[in-house]
C-alpha cells in the first residue's frame, strides 16, 4: 500500500471522528459513507479511482473556498444595504457571480491578457501545448487559449446586447400593454403570439439567410425571437401592478403614462424582470452559440466558442479535450448564471422564513 | 345553568417568539389563560396585540417565523408543547377546531361545502360519509341557514358571506369539538349580516357546551359572546374579569382607554347659507357591463361640511365615489363642482378640476407605492399641480408633514412599508392635501385601523377641515363613525338613495324601514344587547332575512296601493 494510500483513509476516518465528535450529522454521514465507498472503489479500481476522488474534492473544496471568499469580499466593499442582501446569498451564487467577473475580465482585457492575436498562425495544425500555448493550436495553427478569450469578448458581448435589445422591446411593449390596454394590448400579444409559434432556431435560420450573416442582423434577429417571453412576463407582472390604489391615484391626478411606467409600475417590477434577464441571457447565449456552430453566426476568423467547438471537433474522435474547451466555457457560464438567477428568483419570490 | 366544570385549558406563562431581521424576539410575554369546559372567553386587543397568536398556541400551533419558546398548554391533561407533531395534528379538527376570520378564503372555492364539511369526521373514523352529511344538515339546521338540506351541495361562491361564516361554524362543529377558537369572526361582515352569525356562534356553542375562545377588536361584540374578557396589549395581559364587571368597571388605564374610543364628538354643522353646493350629484346613474349598480342617485356637499355616505357592502358607495371622480364615468345624470358641470372621465378634466378631488383610500398598504419614498409620495401633488420645486418643495412637503402630526427630518426619506397602519393612513392624507383640494373622498379610511388609531386619524381629518375648510364625503359602514364626524348622512341600499338628510334627524326616529335595520343592527356595549334584539325581531328575522322581509314589505306596498287605492 502507497503512502497515498494511508494517508487518504487516514484523512477521511480523523474527519468522520472528528464530525461525530462534534455532532455535526449531516457532515459525518457524508464522509462516513465516502470513506465506506472508498473502500469498495479502492479494492475494485486500485489507487487511480481513489487519486480521482481526492482531486475532485479538491477542486470542489477549492471552489467552495473561493466563493466564500468573494461573498465575503463582496460584503466588506458594498455599502451596507447591498452588504444585508449579500449576507443572505448562498455559495452557489457567489461562484456564480465569481465566474461572471472572471468572463468580464477575460472578455474586457482580452487584448491585454491573450498572448496572441485571434487570428494570429503561430505554430503547426493541431500543435499540443507546451510553454508558448498554454492548451494547444487549433486547426489552422492559433493559439486556443488566445481564441478562448477573445471568444469571451465577442459572444458573450454579443448575447448581452442581443439580450438588452430584447428586454428592451419586450420591457417597453409589456408595460404599454398593461397601462394601455385595448386594442394596443391585443395588437401586441398576438403579435407576440405569431412570433413564438415559430420554433426559434428554424425562424432564426430563415431570417439570417435571407438578410445575411452581419453582426447587426444577428443581434437583430436574436432579439426579435425573445422579446415575447420578455413582453408576456413584463405584462404580467405589471397587469398585476397596475390595479393597486396609487396607480389610481396617479391617475386621477392626471399623470401621463410616462410617469405612470417609469414612477410607479416599473420600481414594482424590477425583481422578476431581472431574474427573466438572467434566464434569457443563457438562452440567447446558447442560441447564438449553436447559430455559430451550424456556420450561420459570427463569420472567422473572429474567435467565437461555438464555431471553436465545430472547427476543432474531427479531433474528439482523436480523444483529445480541446473541442470540448470552449464548449465547458459556454457550460460554467450558463451554470454560473443560472446560480445567481436562482438566488434572485428565491429574492424576489418573497419565500424568505 | 352554571356552566363553570373542570378546565379544559391552561395556559401557563406562554412565551412565543417571531423571527425577524435575523434573530428571534418575544411578541408575547407570559400570559395566563384557564378556560374551563363550556365557558367562552373574549380576547381583545388591537393588532400586534398577539391575539391571534394566542389563539393558535392554544392550538400547540405556532404561525410561520414564530415559535413557542416557554411556559405551558395543557389541554384536557395533555401538555401540547411536548406532545409530538402527529399527536397534536390528531387533536386538531377533532378537538379543538379554528374558525378564522375570512371564511371566502378559508373554504376550497372549487370543492362543494358538505365535502370540505364531512372530511374531518370521515378522515378520524368518526361517521360514515352519509352519516356525516346527515350531522352536517342537522347542524345547518341549528345554525338557521336557509335550505339546510340542499345548501351544502352549493360551492362556497354561491352562497353570502354571511352564511358561509356559518358553514364555516357548522364545519367546526362537524366532530363536536371540546373547544373552537373564533378568530374575529364576524369582522369582515357587514353589521346586518354580523347579527346572525353572533346569534349562531352563540346558540350552537350553548347547545353543545363547547368551550370557545372569541378573538375580536370590536368591544361590543365580545361583550355579547363571551362569559369573562380578557385584555392583551403588545403581547402582554392587561386585565381580565367577567363580562360584566370588565364593562361596568375596568381597573387598568388602558382598558379604560379602549372603553372610550367612541367618545369622540364634535359639533354637527348646517348647511352654510348662500346654498350653493360645492359638489352637486344629479340622477346619477352607472352599470358595470349590463350590471346596474347606481340608479338615480341624487345628492349635494356643501363646503366644510362632512357627508356620510353609508350602507351594506355592495350598495354602491364606492361607485357614487368612482362616479364623481370620473374613474367610472356615470351612464346617465350629471356631477356640478361649484355649479358646473364635470367632464364625466377623469381623462378629459383639466388639471385644475383634477386637484379639486382628491381621495383617501381604505387600505393604505395598496394606496402607496412601497417603492417610493414619502417625501416624493407627498411632494408630486405639490410639484405636478402648482410646481413646486427644490427648497420650496422641501418645506411644502415639511409643512404637511407638520400638519399630519409626523417629525418631518424622520419621516422625509422612509419607505411606506417600514410605517405603521395609522402613518400610512396619515401620509394619504397628506398626499391628498398637497394637492390643496376643497372636496376629499375618505374611503371607509379608518375601517382597517385599530380603533385608537381610527380615532386618532378621525380627530385629524375634523382638525384639517377646520383649517382648510374641506369637504368630506365619507363613506363608512360603521355608524360609530358616523355618529362621531358627519354634518349630513346618506343612506344607500342596493344602488339606490333611500333617505337622506342632517344627523342629528337620521338619528331620531322615525326612519326609513332600511335605516332602522342598519341603526339597530350596530352592536352595543350593553352584555344583553343581542338578546334583547333578538327577542324583539324574532330569531329568524335578522340578517339576510331581515333584508329580504324588507324587500317582500316594500314590493308588497308597491303593489297594495293601486289595489287600495
Amino acid at each position: 500500500m502507497s503512502q497515498f494510500v494511508v494517508g487518504y483513509y487516514a484523512l477521511l476516518i480523523g474527519a468522520s471522528c472528528v464530525a461525530a465528535y462534534y455532532h455535526k450529522r449531516q457532515a459525518f454521514l457524508l464522509i462516513f459513507s465516502l470513506t465506506l465507498i472508498s473502500f469498495i472503489v479502492g479494492i475494485v479500481g486500485g489507487v487511480a479511482p481513489l487519486r480521482f476522488i481526492t482531486t475532485a474534492a479538491g477542486a470542489l473544496a477549492l471552489a467552495a473556498g473561493t466563493s466564500y471568499a468573494f461573498r465575503e469580499f463582496l460584503i466588506i466593499i458594498s455599502p451596507p444595504n447591498i452588504a444585508r442582501e449579500l449576507r443572505t446569498a448562498p455559495l452557489t451564487a457567489s461562484f456564480g457571480m465569481f465566474v461572471i467577473l472572471t468572463y468580464a475580465i477575460a472578455g474586457i482585457f482580452a487584448p491585454i491578457m491573450a498572448p496572441h492575436g485571434e487570428a494570429e498562425v503561430i505554430a503547426s495544425a493541431f500543435a499540443p501545448a507546451d510553454a508558448n500555448m498554454l492548451l494547444g493550436a487549433d486547426q489552422l495553427g492559433r493559439d486556443v487559449f488566445s481564441r478562448l478569450v477573445y471568444g469571451a469578448r465577442n459572444t458573450v458581448g454579443l448575447a448581452l446586447t442581443a439580450t438588452l435589445l430584447a428586454f428592451l422591446m419586450g420591457a417597453i411593449g409589456g408595460l404599454l400593454a398593461a397601462t394601455k390596454g385595448g386594442f394596443l394590448d391585443q395588437l401586441l400579444g398576438r403579435t407576440a403570439d405569431v412570433i413564438m409559434s415559430v420554433p426559434s432556431l428554424i425562424f432564426a435560420l430563415l431570417m439570417l439567410s435571407i438578410f445575411g450573416t452581419e453582426l447587426w442582423v444577428i443581434v437583430i434577429v436574436v432579439a426579435v425571437i425573445y422579446a415575447p417571453r420578455v413582453f408576456r412576463l413584463t405584462r404580467a407582472v405589471a397587469g398585476n401592478v397596475v390595479v393597486m390604489d396609487y396607480i389610481e391615484a396617479a391617475k386621477l391626478r392626471g399623470e401621463g403614462t410616462g410617469y405612470l411606467i417609469r414612477k410607479e409600475i416599473l420600481p414594482n417590477s424590477t425583481a422578476p424582470l431581472i431574474a427573466e434577464f438572467g434566464l434569457e441571457f443563457c438562452f440567447v447565449f446558447l442560441l447564438i452559440a449553436g447559430l455559430s456552430f451550424l456556420g450561420l453566426g459570427i463569420q472567422p476568423p473572429t474567435a467565437d466558442w461555438g464555431s471553436m467547438v465545430r472547427e476543432n471537433a474531427t479531433l474528439i474522435s482523436f480523444g483529445d479535450i480541446t473541442p470540448l474547451i470552449p464548449a465547458a466555457a459556454i457550460a460554467l457560464l450558463t451554470v454560473a448564471v443560472n446560480f445567481v438567477v436562482d438566488w434572485m428568483l428565491y429574492r424576489s419570490s418573497g419565500l424568505k422564513d | 345553568m352554571d356552566k363553570r366544570k373542570d378546565v379544559l385549558l391552561e395556559i401557563k406563562d406562554l412565551r412565543i417568539e417571531a423571527y425577524s431581521e435575523e434573530q428571534w424576539f418575544e411578541i408575547v410575554h407570559g400570559v395566563n389563560l384557564t378556560l374551563h369546559r363550556g365557558e367562552v372567553l373574549g380576547l381583545i386587543g388591537e393588532s400586534g396585540a398577539g391575539k391571534s397568536t394566542i389563539g393558535l398556541a392554544a392550538m400547540g400551533f405556532a404561525r410561520d417565523g414564530c415559535r413557542i419558546s416557554g411556559g405551558s398548554i395543557e389541554f384536557d391533561g395533555m401538555e401540547l408543547t411536548t406532545t409530538s407533531q402527529a399527536d397534536r395534528r390528531a387533536l386538531r379538527g377533532s378537538r379543538i377546531a379554528y374558525v378564522a376570520q375570512s371564511a371566502a378564503a378559508s373554504f376550497n372555492p372549487s370543492h362543494r361545502i358538505i365535502d370540505q364539511h364531512t372530511e374531518a369526521p370521515v378522515h378520524y373514523r368518526m361517521k360514515k360519509r352519509l352519516e356525516a352529511q346527515e350531522d352536517a344538515m342537522e347542524l345547518y339546521e341549528r345554525l338557521r341557514l336557509p335550505n339546510p338540506t340542499e345548501i351544502g351541495f352549493r360551492y362556497p361562491h354561491q352562497v353570502s358571506g354571511g352564511q358561509l361564516q356559518r358553514a364555516m361554524t357548522a364545519m367546526a362543529m362537524a366532530c363536536r369539538p371540546d373547544l373552537i377558537i373564533f378568530d374575529e369572526p364576524t369582522t369582515a361582515l357587514d353589521v346586518t349580516t354580523q347579527i346572525e352569525v353572533l346569534a349562531a356562534i352563540r346558540d350552537i356553542v350553548d347547545q353543545f357546551n363547547t368551550a370557545a375562545i372569541y378573538i375580536t377588536h370590536d368591544l361590543a361584540v365580545v361583550a355579547q359572546m363571551a362569559d369573562r374578557i380578557k385584555v392583551l396589549l403588545k403581547g402582554d395581559e392587561v386585565e381580565e374579569a367577567e363580562t360584566d364587571k370588565m364593562l361596568e368597571d375596568p381597573q387598568e388605564d388602558y382598558t379604560k382607554s379602549l372603553w372610550a374610543v367612541r367618545s369622540f364628538r364634535r359639533d354637527q354643522k348646517s348647511r352654510p347659507g348662500d346654498n350653493k353646493p360645492l359638489i352637486s350629484v344629479q340622477n346619477v346613474e352607472a352599470s358595470y357591463g349590463p350590471v346596474k349598480v347606481l340608479e338615480d342617485v341624487s345628492f349635494d356637499i356643501y363646503p366644510g361640511m362632512t357627508v356620510a355616505v353609508v350602507g351594506e357592502s355592495g350598495s354602491g358607495k364606492s361607485t357614487a365615489a368612482r362616479c364623481i371622480t370620473g374613474l367610472l364615468p356615470p351612464t346617465k345624470g350629471q356631477i356640478l363642482f361649484e355649479g358646473e358641470a364635470l367632464p364625466p372621465s377623469y381623462k378629459s378634466r383639466s388639471k385644475e378640476q383634477l386637484r379639486q378631488i382628491q381621495m383617501i383610500y381604505q387600505m393604505a398598504d395598496t394606496a402607496l407605492n412601497p417603492k417610493v419614498q414619502i417625501g416624493e409620495i407627498i411632494g408630486r401633488p405639490a410639484k405636478f399641480y402648482s410646481g413646486l420645486s427644490g427648497s420650496a418643495l422641501k418645506s411644502r412637503v415639511d409643512e404637511l408633514l407638520d400638519l399630519i402630526e409626523l417629525e418631518p427630518s424622520q419621516y422625509y426619506n422612509r419607505y411606506p412599508p417600514e410605517l405603521s397602519g395609522g402613518q400610512k393612513q396619515r401620509i394619504g392624507i397628506a398626499r391628498a392635501l398637497s394637492a390643496d383640494p376643497k372636496f376629499i373622498i375618505c374611503d371607509e379610511v379608518t375601517s382597517a385601523l385599530d380603533q385608537l388609531v381610527a380615532e386618532g386619524i378621525l380627530r385629524l381629518l375634523d382638525r384639517l377641515q377646520k383649517e382648510f375648510n374641506l369637504a368630506y364625503m365619507f363613506i363608512t359602514h360603521d355608524l360609530a363613525t358616523v355618529r362621531s364626524i358627519a354634518d349630513e348622512v346618506v343612506v344607500m341600499q342596493r344602488g339606490r338613495v333611500v333617505e337622506q338628510g342632517p344627523k342629528d334627524e337620521m338619528f331620531k326616529p322615525p326612519h326609513h324601514a332600511y335605516t332602522d335595520l342598519l341603526l339597530s343592527s350596530v352592536p352595543e356595549m350593553d352584555p344583553n344587547w343581542l338578546t334583547t334584539l333578538l327577542e324583539e325581531r324574532g330569531v329568524d328575522n335578522v340578517g339576510d332575512a331581515a333584508s329580504l322581509s324588507l324587500d317582500k314589505a316594500a314590493e308588497q306596498s308597491k303593489e297594495g296601493k293601486p289595489a287600495s287605492g
